[in-house]
């Protein structure tokens, strides 16, 4: 009796499937009605038994379900993803009924009895989430201590250095072979003159701001998208450097590397907002925002110079050879051959380096620059507004998952755009 | 013969303690074709990549085309572009199209302007009879058809000689003859070729004199004819009784 039940080489195996769907059905919408409507199935049963009920019935659907070949394309795909065994069965329903239960809360707490209306801290009265507070304190948030008046300067600039940045996708095929130089030597410089003119003002009847007042997300991108242009230029000259014939340069490369790579990112920044100055001839000045991105952009380099490296060394000798015997020198080789090839190779790292310096950046709050993380522990601690602290860190890691997600979709197109068969 | 092309005289090179060339001592002329053959680990190939200086010799000197192989780079490049070679690998640059490949040398080395280098390449594309493939990437063509473009691309610098390492040695059967035959029509328009192979058919056919290199000695060098009919060493012997 038993063994013709479990024997699913049964002609009509039919029925075990809609069996089993049903019970399986049944133990998830059991766990739905429980944990979204409070609606317990399982009341005429003691309290033990009503908690592995739906564990119990769900275990034996899938049991039921579980079929070398049944031809239908869904229950295919759960059987070879989700229900190999009994054991990965079990995890599987058991992180299910995870996900079930831990939604209602969250849903809740984020959205149905959430805040959002109101200007004040009293206007929040539910038991979620108070998003008034991020409402309220947006424009910090964005622009930091930036004088509201002139957030338009800080928009323009955005918009005129992502304008320029797009600027190489227009250019004729012609101007192509000058778009690197373009963008690593002639791009920084208009973009640091565009930020520093309208942002820093001082200059075209523009008010001068001093970079103490900026913040918020806009210091995050000013901070990044410096650091990353010329970080890049540097970890390559460096990943030369470190594979050259000529020993000085070469351990130049690697004293330069060992030595970045093994002091965190936080004392390298402290060194530059406080011992840095102390070098410098007592006239001389340099603004804290400008001495922060030399100091990231320094540290990141060497990251960066290990990736690339990587690269290079991965390219096969006869490539060298190939070059060298049509007569290229060392900087005609290297441009033509051997960095576009190995350049391509190493988007994945260089990515991953590209993410970790975003996501450093809320690090210069300890020199007392506030980008969005500074500017949030700031807004925390203000007498009118204790107590939302997690409404405001929500948000900054919801801003920096988007910014750091579009960055990988972006490096993964770069990834397809040029591959190339080898 | 008239004053050779490359003289190498008493070249001598170690890998670490390894001793890979022993005196080596060689003269040839313009337009001379020669086979160089020999077991593997013989020093063939690290000979040719002398000649062009991939490897660099420690004692004796090498003067192709009455330039001396030294540290010298400005020299070394200069011998380079004079000097066309081609690889077991082919060692295309798997990111350029086939017509990229041909010209990126010339473009950049030579400074021919972009137009001709293009229609230079056409020809030397035509010549080995892959014209159509122009605009298609290495990645997408068969073995024989990467390494007529090896020919190819090296015929663009406008070499005065060709080196040949093993150029037949990575393809399949069936490929064998198409880049042989690219070959030959080189030889006979008069280039001159250091090839080194283990197609005994092809040095009958094309060369002058065949070289037969051990232990990073030259053992053999004779006339092609004298070197099949009579070979003077048992090595020689040996070798060709195991390969023909």
């Amino acid at each position: 009796m038993i063994n013709t039940l479990i024997d699913k080489k049964n002609s009509n195996y039919y029925y075990y499937l809609l069996a089993g769907i049903f019970l399986f059905s049944i133990s998830i919408l059991d766990v739905v009605l429980y944990s979204f409507f409070k609606i317990n199935l399982t009341i005429f049963l003691p309290d033990i038994l009503g908690l592995f009920l739906p564990l119990i019935i769900g275990f034996a659907g899938l049991h039921l379900i579980r079929i070398e070949y049944s031809g239908i394309k869904t229950i295919d795909l759960i059987n070879k993803n989700i229900n190999t065994n009994n054991f990965n069965a079990f995890l599987t329903l058991l992180i299910i009924f995870a996900i079930v239960k831990a939604a209602p809360p969250s849903l809740s707490w984020m959205i149905f009895d959430a805040n959002i209306s109101g200007d004040s801290k009293e206007a929040c009265t539910g038991t979620g989430a108070c998003w008034t507070y991020v409402k309220v304190w947006f424009r910090r948030f964005m622009y930091g201590m930036y004088p509201n008046d002139l957030h338009w300067r800080i928009n323009t600039a955005f918009i005129l250095v992502i304008g320029l940045g797009f600027f190489g996708f227009f250019l004729k095929d012609s101007l192509k072979k000058y778009l690197a130089l373009y963008y690593v030597i002639i791009y920084p410089i208009i973009a640091f003159l565009v930020i520093y003119y309208l942002i820093s003002g001082g200059a075209f009847g523009l008010v001068w701001v001093e970079t103490g007042a900026w913040g918020g997300l806009s210091l995050t991108f000013i901070v990044s998208f410096f650091c990353l242009i010329f970080c890049f230029p540097l970890g390559m000259i460096l990943a030369l450097g470190r594979r050259s014939n000529l020993p000085m340069i070469r351990y130049i490369s690697v004293g330069y590397i060992e030595f970045w790579r093994g002091v965190p990112l936080i004392t390298v920044l402290f060194m530059s907002s406080v011992m840095f100055p102390m070098f410098l001839p007592e006239d001389f000045f340099m603004d804290k925002l400008v001495r922060v991105i030399i100091a990231i952009t320094l540290f990141e380099g060497a990251y960066c110079a290990e990736a690339i490296r990587g690269g290079l060394q991965s390219l096969p000798r006869g490539q060298y050879d190939a070059a060298k015997s049509l007569g290229m020198g060392y900087w005609k080789m290297h441009i033509f051959v051997i960095l576009p090839q190995a350049l391509k190779l190493v988007i994945p790292g260089i990515c991953n380096t590209f993410l970790a310096l975003v996501k450093d950046t809320p690090l210069i709050f300890v020199v007392g620059l506030a980008e969005i993380a500074g500017m949030l522990a700031l807004a925390k601690t203000n007498p009118k507004w204790l107590g939302f602290a997690m409404e405001g860190y929500i948000f900054a890691a919801i801003i920096f998952w988007i910014i750091c997600y579009a960055m990988s979709k972006y490096s993964y197109n770069l990834e397809n755009k040029y591959k190339t068969e080898r | 013969m008239s004053e050779p092309i490359i003289k190498i005289e008493n070249v001598n090179k170690w890998f670490g303690d390894f001793q890979v060339l022993k005196d080596i001592n060689l003269d040839v002329g313009a337009k001379q074709k020669i086979v160089v053959c020999g077991p593997s680990g013989s020093g063939k190939s690290t000979l040719i990549r002398c000649i062009n200086r991939l490897e660099e010799h420690q004692k004796g000197s090498i003067i192709v085309d009455g330039t001396e192989l030294s540290e010298n780079t400005k020299n070394i490049e200069q011998v380079r572009a004079e000097v066309g070679m081609v690889f077991q690998q082919f060692n295309l640059f798997p990111h350029l199209s086939i017509l990229d490949n041909c010209t990126l040398a010339p473009i950049w080395v030579k400074k021919m302007p972009k137009k001709e280098a293009e229609e230079l390449a056409m020809k030397q594309l035509t010549q080995v009879q892959i014209s159509d493939q122009a605009n298609k990437f290495p990645g997408q063509l068969s073995g024989g058809q990467q390494q007529r473009c090896a020919i190819a691309r090296a015929l663009c610098m406008q070499p005065k000689i060709m080196l040949f390492d093993e150029p037949t040695s990575a393809l399949d059967p069936e490929m064998i003859k198409e880049v042989l035959d690219a070959m030959v029509n080189l030889a006979k328009g008069g280039m001159t070729m250091i090839v080194v192979t283990h197609e005994m058919g092809f040095a009958k056919e094309v060369a002058d004199e065949v070289i037969f290199m051990d232990e990073g000695m030259i053992v053999e060098k004779s006339e092609t004819k004298e070197f099949f009919a009579n070979p003077k060493s048992d090595r020689t012997k040996l070798f060709l009784s195991q390969i023909l």
